[in-house]
């Protein structure tokens, strides 16, 4: 098996707190192929833009990789340098936020922003890096590319704006992508051209995608394996195709029930009773043991192992389904 | 946009206008001119006949337009106390003033921007807090404090510089110097600090907030996830972003160092335009005085002006083009 562009292994992140250690991310582990998009999802606060940020190592102080391992490539990078991080960034890992027009440096025009990113990582000359920031902004579908260079960003609407900052993320050719988010700033009408014009990208040049989103709806369309997060663990891992008409986690399954589901028609949103707990206040057992409709004693004592969730495995001491036969 | 400028300019010139009516007639009404000219002794005929050649007998009106046509002109008339054209002596104290003012503003300006940065990028570092706080004594110690605090340290004290005058200057024909010779360069130091301490302070306190809010921004996480190097995070993408705010008040605060050159050219008897102005007013030499008013006037707006431009300069959403795409 060739090795995974990444490989996130037992990922704790730690904030120190006057109310004690808080674990925003807690033992995560996941691989992403290359060409493969991988979406993660979960409630709001679950973790996921905290485990995007630790892979990139942009994370906001006092939070800090308390232990586990990332890999890119095959090798180690959370333990670099800040100065061989940083060369990594933007050069083997590329990330994508959420809203375009805050993304974009108003004073600078795109232009400026593209050549300054591939000058910073790659070897060119300025003629050279002119010419790549065209063909990056032409790869992501900006029209008259060569007359847009010049422009600033707020010369853009805000599709092609994002368009604009996929083309900055992109243009020194990372093999990993983490994208936060990228459409839920976005009008709907564009929403879909964007996740369209990722999933082109992942698929034409072999990226590995990390795509954080709400949108069950964008995963099941976009997404090739999906992770579901909940209070900072991960809950279930799996093929898209199997989490979503066959989750194992009561989790899962309840975020399945809480997204509109077009052969349902219109009928109601069951939402999750209750809201995550707080970081600093999760029962004992299984985080999601006070909104769970399973929870049976064994839940509120012991945590399910949330180490070896992989594909077809959820943390769960009762899951929903034992449907796909875990490979030896 | 040029629209908006013609708009400023006409603008500028109605300030001018309105400073220049003021100026006129307070001095015009303030005090009487008679006495500084004329001693104890003098007859009814020798006030009647300076008087007439004053043009103090006309009426307001013509008085006021007489005085803007010649302050157009750069005639600003005969100083009462020295007899000679206030053009002339003005231009013989303006280098001075603007000598002193130029290069506190540049040690304003420079200094500020460049601890406002230090400061807002090790915000956490001792020497970043040590700055903070002395410059909490720069914003509050009054600047005539801070010239006689500095001239006994430097000058009384240490004796390494002069604690008055302008040291020897070179006539260059339009305009004298201090800065071409050593002791001119040494005389100017303690005046420009004085001169700019609390402007520079401002600045590096605006520099530093304006800095700490703009690292916040989402396009310089962006730039960081783009692997860009510290110093073009800092300077290219943050910095820049810092800068309108900036202009706006380094623009104001310009003004106020030329206006409170007055103080600083009193504490060190430096011979500039100010200390004109402070013996023209014990005199009531109203030429004098109104014409460094409109002098004063014309500066704040000219600067109010070029912080204008230099918006559209920096900003290019200021800039009309058409939103497309
Ligand atoms: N400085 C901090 N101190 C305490 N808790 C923090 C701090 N920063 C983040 N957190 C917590 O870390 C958790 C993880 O946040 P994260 O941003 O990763 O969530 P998310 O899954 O991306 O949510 P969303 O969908 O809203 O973006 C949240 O519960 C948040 O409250
Ligand atoms: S472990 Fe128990 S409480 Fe947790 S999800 Fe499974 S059944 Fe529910
Ligand atoms: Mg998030």
């Amino acid at each position: 098996m060739t090795t995974p562009v990444l490989s996130v292994r037992n990922l704790t992140v730690e904030i120190p707190t006057r109310a004690g250690l808080l674990k925003p991310v807690d033992g995560i582990s996941y691989d992403i192929a290359a060409g493969e998009i991988l979406g993660v999802v979960g409630e709001s606060g679950a973790g996921k833009s905290m485990t995007g940020n630790a892979v990139i190592g942009l994370l906001d102080r006092p939070a800090r990789i308390a232990s586990g391992e990332i890999h890119v490539n095959g090798r180690r990078i959370d333990r670099l340098s800040r100065k061989e991080l940083r060369r990594s960034r933007g050069k083997e890992i590329g990330m994508i936020f959420q809203d375009p027009l805050t993304s974009l440096n108003p004073l600078l025009t795109i232009g400026d922003q593209l050549t300054e990113t591939i000058s910073e990582h790659l070897d060119v000359s300025d003629g050279e890096a002119k010419a790549r920031a065209i063909h990056a902004l032409e790869e992501v579908g900006i029209p008259a590319a060569r007359d847009r260079i010049d422009a600033y960003p707020h010369q853009f609407s805000g599709g092609m704006r994002q368009r604009v900052v996929i083309a900055l993320a992109l243009c020194a050719e990372p093999s990993l992508v983490i994208a936060d988010e990228p459409t839920t700033a976005l009008d709907v009408s564009v929403q879909a051209q964007i996740t369209a014009l990722l999933k082109r990208l992942c698929r034409e040049r072999g990226m590995a995608v990390m795509l954080v989103t709400h949108d069950m709806g964008v995963i099941a369309e976009t997404a090739d394996r999906v992770a579901v997060m909940y209070a900072g663990r991960l809950a279930e891992l799996g093929p898209v195709r199997d989490v979503i008409t066959a989750p194992m986690h009561p989790y899962t399954d309840g975020l399945m029930q809480a997204t509109p589901d077009a052969s349902e028609g219109a009928t109601r949103l069951r939402q999750i009773p209750g809201a995550m707990p707080r970081l600093g206040s999760l029962p004992p057992g299984c985080a999601f043991n006070p909104r769970c409709p399973y929870t049976q004693d064994r839940c509120c004592q012991d945590p399910p192992p949330t180490r070896d969730v992989t594909d077809g495995r959820a943390a769960c001491w009762f899951p929903l389904t034992e449907h796909a036969a875990i490979p030896a | 946009m040029l629209a908006y400028i013609i708009r400023r300019v006409f603008q500028s010139l109605l300030v001018l206008l309105v400073v220049g009516l003021v100026a006129f007639s307070l001095f015009r009404y303030v005090g009487d001119p008679i006495d500084s000219l004329l001693g104890q002794e003098r007859t009814i005929a020798d006030i009647d006949r300076v008087r007439e050649s004053l043009g103090l007998n006309d009426p307001f009106v013509v008085q006021y337009y007489n005085f803007l046509a010649n302050a157009v002109q750069g005639d600003f008339g005969i100083s009462y106390r020295q007899s000679r054209p206030v053009a002339e002596i003005i231009a013989e104290r303006a280098p001075a003033t603007l000598e002193l003012a130029a290069v506190s503003a540049l040690f304003a300006i420079g200094l500020g921007i460049a601890l406002g940065v230090f400061t807002a990028i090790r915000r956490r570092g001792i020497a970043a807090n040590v700055i903070m706080s002395a410059s909490l004594i720069g914003v509050s110690l009054p600047t005539f404090l801070i010239g006689i605090l500095l001239i006994y340290v430097f000058s009384v004290e240490l004796d390494w510089l002069p604690s008055f005058g302008r040291g020897q200057v070179t006539d260059l024909g339009w305009w004298t110097t201090g800065l071409l010779t050593a002791s001119g360069r040494e005389a100017i130091i303690l005046p420009a600090i004085t001169l700019g301490l609390y402007q520079m302070t401002l600045i590096m306190r605006l520099v530093r907030s304006e800095m700490l809010e703009v690292l916040r921004q989402d396009y310089i996480r962006f730039a960081r996830a783009r692997g860009l190097r510290e110093r073009a995070i800092n300077f290219r993408h943050a910095l820049k972003n810092t800068l309108v705010p900036v202009i706006t008040v380094t623009g104001l605060q310009l003004g106020a160092i030329i206006a409170f050159a007055i103080i600083t050219e009193t504490v060190f008897q430096w011979p500039g335009v100010g200390l004109l102005f402070i013996n023209a007013i014990q005199f009531v030499d109203i030429p004098v005085m109104a014409a460094y008013l409109m002098l004063i006037s014309v500066m704040f707006v000219g600067i109010n002006l070029i912080v204008d431009l230099l918006y559209f300069a920096v900003d290019p959403r200021l800039r009309i083009e058409g939103r497309n795409t």
